[in-house]
This record gives C-alpha cells, sequence and structure tokens, in this order.
C-alpha cells in the first residue's frame, strides 16, 4: 500500500510536470472537457431547477384536490366532442355540494382575463380567479397582508379582492396594497389580501401568484354573464389517502347532478394533479434524456480530443519513454505516467468547468430556477475522472508496450 | 569477482522472410573494475551486444548471468529492476529529459528506486557535485555545454551506486577537448573501483581501456588486455 501510495505521488508529479511543460496544449485540452463539463452541470442544474420550482407550484395547489370540469387536461377524446358537452354551472355546483359529502371543502371557479390598474401602474392581462370564500380551503394559501374574502362578500358579490404577491409587488412595490381601490378591467375593487409567495415561476399564469382572486359573483356581474361559459368544481379531499373515494364519490354525485343514464357517457371530467404530474414527468423525462444526451456528446467529443493528444504526446515522447525505460520505469510505471497525466488534465478541466457552471447557474438563476445538486457535482467529477482514464488508456498502454531500444532510436 | 557472464549467445532479428544474425555466438566475461572498451566497425553487432548487456533486450538463444542471476529469461519488470539498479548508462547524444533540470534527471533513476524525496535530492546532488555540476543543478538540459550535459548523465548513471557503468560512444557528440575530459572522468570513476564498459569505434577512445574486445560479423574477434593511455591530470571542474 506505501509502495502504491508512493508511486502514485511520484506519478502525480511527473504528470505535473510533463502538463506545466506543454502549457498550452494541455489548456487546450482541458477546454474541451471543461466546456463538457460545464454544459453538462449546467444541464443538469437547470432540469432540476425546473423540477424543484414545478413540484413547488403544484404542491401550492394541493395534492388532494380534483378538479370537475367540462374539459380534459389530458385526453384522447376529440376536442369537438368535449366543446359539445353542456356547461357546467351554479346550479351544478350548488347541487353537487348538497349531495357530496367526502370532501373537506367545495368551490365553484370561473376565471377571466383583465388589466389591473392602480394609479399610474398597470398589469395587462392577469388571471382573474373568481370563486367562493370556500376557495382558500381547497388550496394552501398563506396571507402576506389582510385575509380571504368571507362568505357574506362572496354571497353578496362585494368589490373585494386578494392579490398574488407578484401583482402586489407589480402595482405596489411599497407593499402597502390593503385596503387600496384597484381597477380590474373597469370596476372598481378594495384589496383586503394579499398572499404570500407560492412559490413556481414554470406555470406561468397558473402560478397564484400571478393572479387574483375576487368573488365569482362579480365576475358574472362584470365579465360575463352567467349563461355564457362553464365553471370549475374545485373539490378538496380531507386527506391525500382520500382522493380515490373522494373521486369515485365525486363521479357519482356529477352523474346524478347531470340527470345522466345508465348507459350515457360522462359528460364532465375530473381532473387530478397525478395526471398534470405524469405529463410533467413524460415531458420532463424526455427532455432530460436529450438535454443530457446532447451535451453529453460535447463531454466526449472533448475525451477525443484529449486521447488524440494522449497519442500524440506519446508519439512525441518516444525518447523519452524510452530513457525512462533504460533507467528502470517499469511498464506500470509508464502506464501510469500516462493515465495520471490524462486523469489530471480532466480533473482540472472537469473542476474548472464546474466552477463555471455554477457560477453560470448563479446568474442563469435571475430569469430560470436553477438548483446545483451536490449528486451533480459529485457525478461531473467522477464522469471527468472517468473520461480521462479511458480517454488515456490506450496511449498510456501504447507507450508502457514500446521497446526500450527502438524508442531511444526514435528520432 | 565476476560481474557478467555470457555464453555463446546469439541475436537473430527477422526483417520480412530473413533472418539477421546481429550476434552469432559470442562468449565473454567481466570481472569487477574491470575496465572494457567493445569495439567493432558497424554492422558488428557492437550496439546489440550492448543492449544485451544493459539489459535492454534479450537474447535470441544462449546464457547471460548478471551477478549470478540468468537475464536471459527474466520479465520485462526483472530486467527493468537490474536496468535500475545495476546498469548506469551513458549514451551518446546525452539522453537527458529535456524539460528537467539537472537534478531532476539524476533524481529519476532513485524515484523509480522507491527512495524517498529528501534522500533521493541530496543524492543526486552529490552525484552532480562528483561530477563537478555544482553551479548547474538547477539548470535545464539546454541550458548546458555538450560537456556538462554529459556530465549530467554520468551522475544519473553513477546515482545509483550501479555494478556497472554502460557507455556507448560517450564521447561522440562531443568536440575532442571535451572528450578528453570526459575520459579522465571516467578514468577515474574506474579507479575509485567502478567497473566500466566503454562501447566506441573509435581507437584512441578504446585505448583508454584496459581490456578490449573487437568484433566482427557478430563474432568476437580479438579479446586482449592493453595498457592504459589514460592521460593524467585532466582537470573537469565546471567551466
Amino acid at each position: 500500500m506505501r509502495h502504491f501510495l508512493f508511486e502514485l505521488k511520484e506519478g502525480l508529479l511527473i504528470a505535473l510536470r510533463a502538463i506545466r511543460a506543454n502549457k498550452i496544449r494541455s489548456a487546450l485540452t482541458m477546454l474541451g472537457i471543461f466546456i463538457g463539463i460545464t454544459v453538462v452541470v449546467l444541464m443538469s442544474t437547470a432540469i432540476k431547477g425546473i423540477d424543484n420550482s414545478f413540484q413547488k407550484g403544484i404542491s401550492a395547489l394541493g395534492t388532494d384536490v380534483l378538479y370537475i370540469d367540462k374539459w380534459a387536461w389530458f385526453t384522447n377524446e376529440e376536442w369537438w366532442r368535449l366543446r359539445n358537452r353542456k356547461n357546467i354551472d351554479i346550479a351544478d355546483f350548488e347541487r353537487f355540494k348538497e349531495l357530496a359529502k367526502l370532501p373537506l371543502a367545495v368551490a365553484p371557479v370561473t376565471n377571466s382575463r383583465q388589466t389591473i390598474k392602480y394609479q399610474d401602474r398597470r398589469v395587462e392581462s392577469v388571471f382573474l380567479n373568481g370563486s367562493n370564500s370556500d376557495y382558500v380551503k381547497t388550496t394552501n394559501f398563506t396571507f402576506d397582508q389582510g385575509r380571504f374574502y368571507s362568505e357574506i362578500e362572496s354571497n353578496a358579490s362585494r368589490q373585494v379582492v386578494v392579490l398574488g404577491s407578484e401583482i402586489s409587488k407589480n402595482l405596489f412595490p411599497r407593499g402597502d396594497a390593503l385596503d387600496k381601490t384597484i381597477k380590474v378591467g373597469g370596476a372598481n375593487y378594495k384589496v383586503i389580501g394579499v398572499l404570500t409567495e407560492q412559490g413556481s415561476t414554470v406555470l406561468g399564469p397558473f402560478n397564484p401568484d400571478n393572479q387574483v382572486f375576487v368573488p365569482i359573483g362579480t365576475i358574472f356581474k362584470n365579465y360575463i354573464s352567467h349563461n355564457r361559459g362553464t365553471i370549475t368544481i374545485n373539490v378538496r379531499a380531507q386527506n391525500p389517502g382520500m382522493i380515490e373515494e373522494t373521486k369515485a364519490e365525486a363521479i357519482g354525485v356529477m352523474r346524478k347532478v347531470r340527470g345522466l343514464k345508465y348507459f350515457e357517457e360522462n359528460d364532465f371530467t375530473v381532473n387530478q394533479q397525478e395526471a398534470l404530474m405524469e405529463q410533467y414527468n413524460s415531458v420532463v423525462g424526455v427532455i432530460q434524456i436529450a438535454g443530457l444526451f446532447i451535451t453529453g456528446l460535447s463531454l466526449f467529443v472533448g475525451a477525443i480530443g484529449i486521447m488524440n493528444i494522449m497519442f500524440v504526446s506519446v508519439r512525441e515522447r518516444t525518447r523519452e519513454i524510452g530513457i525512462r525505460k533504460a533507467i528502470g520505469a517499469k511498464r506500470r510505471t509508464i502506464l501510469a505516467q500516462f493515465l495520471l497525466e490524462s486523469s489530471t488534465i480532466c480533473l482540472v478541466g472537469g473542476i474548472a468547468g464546474l466552477i463555471a457552471a455554477v457560477l453560470l447557474s448563479m446568474v442563469v438563476n435571475q430569469f430560470l430556477p436553477t438548483s446545483v445538486q451536490i449528486d451533480a457535482v459529485i457525478i461531473a467529477l467522477a464522469v471527468a475522472l472517468i473520461t480521462g482514464v479511458l480517454s488515456g488508456l490506450a496511449p498510456a498502454y501504447m507507450a508502457a508496450k514500446l521497446d526500450p531500444v527502438e524508442s531511444l532510436r526514435y528520432e | 569477482m565476476n560481474i557478467i557472464n555470457i555464453e555463446h549467445i546469439a541475436k537473430i532479428y527477422e526483417v520480412g522472410l530473413e533472418k539477421v544474425h546481429a550476434l552469432s555466438d559470442v562468449s565473454l566475461r567481466i570481472d569487477k573494475n574491470e575496465y572494457v572498451a567493445i569495439m567493432g566497425p558497424s554492422g558488428s553487432g557492437k550496439s546489440t551486444l550492448m543492449n544485451m548487456l544493459g539489459c535492454l533486450d534479450t537474447p535470441t538463444s544462449g546464457i547471460y548471468d548478471f551477478k549470478g542471476e540468468s537475464v536471459s529469461t527474466m520479465s520485462d519488470n526483472d530486467l527493468a529492476r537490474i536496468r535500475n539498479r545495476e546498469i548506469g548508462f551513458v549514451f551518446q547524444t546525452f539522453n537527458l529529459l529535456p524539460r528537467s533540470d539537472a537534478l531532476h534527471n539524476v533524481e529519476l533513476p532513485l524515484v523509480y528506486a522507491g527512495m524517498p524525496y529528501t534522500e533521493r535530492r541530496e543524492r543526486a546532488r552529490q552525484a552532480l557535485i562528483d561530477v563537478g555540476l555544482e553551479e548547474r543543478i538547477t539548470h535545464k538540459p539546454n541550458e548546458l555545454s555538450g560537456g556538462q550535459r554529459q556530465r549530467v548523465a554520468v551522475a544519473r548513471a553513477l546515482v545509483t551506486q550501479p555494478a556497472i557503468i554502460l557507455a556507448d560512444e560517450p564521447t561522440g557528440n562531443l568536440d575532442s577537448k571535451t572528450g578528453e575530459e570526459i575520459m579522465g572522468l571516467f578514468h577515474e570513476l574506474h579507479q575509485k573501483g567502478n567497473t566500466i564498459i566503454l562501447v566506441t569505434h573509435e581507437e584512441y577512445i578504446a585505448e583508454h581501456a584496459l581490456r578490449i574486445i573487437r568484433l566482427r560479423d557478430g563474432l568476437v574477434e580479438k579479446d586482449e588486455r592493453v595498457e592504459s593511455r589514460h592521460t593524467p591530470n585532466v582537470k573537469f571542474a565546471a567551466e
């Protein structure tokens, strides 16, 4: 063991000498690995970051919530079939609420997109969520200021609004939103609450941070009439374990509400985050594989570069190898020398690439969520090292089995 | 004491379909503290014999015993060990590592011998002082004159305290004055008890030795004891 460590140390010193002796060549070779490792790590942190953000966002929506809707989130059904379904209206919701026994909370939801103004500040095309006071029970919302609208406000369709954190930041940079009156698509609303940041930028308009919440009646009153459009019924199970039973009950109750005969198909869909997750996972899985494959290619090209350089280096240093052998270097000593040289180049390039990737991901983080994982760091370094060993193996073996007599004669 | 014992060795190279007898049948013994010159025209087999003696190559047939160990049947690793511990090479073209300083060049055989850092640095330094290069220890080969380079090579050959010093045309790339200086160095090493084998094709270099072995066509033509024509009082302090 001590002997092995001695050889390792001496081999490393010799490798470092060789790398220092050919600074430009070593640096260019490292560049290949540097770029490879940088893009691979950056890619994996970006994927991981988006993934984390999505998971956080989706859990803010609640994993135990069902969305009964005319439309299906994901379906093989043809679009026009869904379009021909009867709209779900408030009456359906009232009946459903009366009959369904299992849910923790049930809320009707409709949407609109409106421009919001406060004095000279405005946000275009904001996702306006209209519901009743039970809506907040179907979410995991927490409040920065104020509260959600009450049952009385909801029933009376009062002009009150709860702001998502982003909207609040845009309209009230100083955070003094409470009790101000804002214009939502022409109608005046009083701000009664502001949500804390819920999480995810990847959900876009579906992110609660970018939404405002008003009593559903005000949407019908101000923007769309009762008989146009359809609503979604949000159903929250008592706990995630109850979701299947709650879903089975919801389907039964909904069929009854809609007056379906036993032979008729459902004219509604019970959507679930699970389906969203599945869809998401399959998409992200493909992106992940494709992304890592493409970036992996650049690492592979870097490895070929190293192998090429090492072959050139062995040829060029044939005489040196002859000298070393003449004065007593064993085959494995020469093998180790060249392997250590290529591994060191790769490892140094890899570490530099890693540092660059971490710095870059901090920059990218301003636009897109990223997340540097410790396992990505370890994997990157391991990959760099393995690349070094593999790409050095063939040239090192060639060097080790050179004949000392011939290599001493080599010019 | 007998260091090298060679009996009927032959070396045959196959070039295409043809067989070339580089050495046909050579037998010789070399004792401790001998000063031997191996001579012969090109193609006589003296380089092959030198590679054989230096354990860089093994014979096709015959027996080669080095200090009682059979070299003819040794593995690559054992040959490397013998070269490392028992043989000090001095080449015509110096064969120093161009990008390493004198100290590292001299230290290298000790690295391969597994000697710890401090000890081997000290010994390498001492070897360089012994050949008169204490002023040039951190110089790289391209910063040294031919004679100085060859002295670095001699220091490298000596540093492991080998059983024999094997010099292949050591003055071939030097002017005659510097050549004489190097030969003076060899003379002194011989006086100190080293065993020296010199391969050369020049009579006036061979005349420094006490025994001349002449090769022709892969055979020993003549093996005779001679008087040394060594030049005394040659100074070889740093130039």
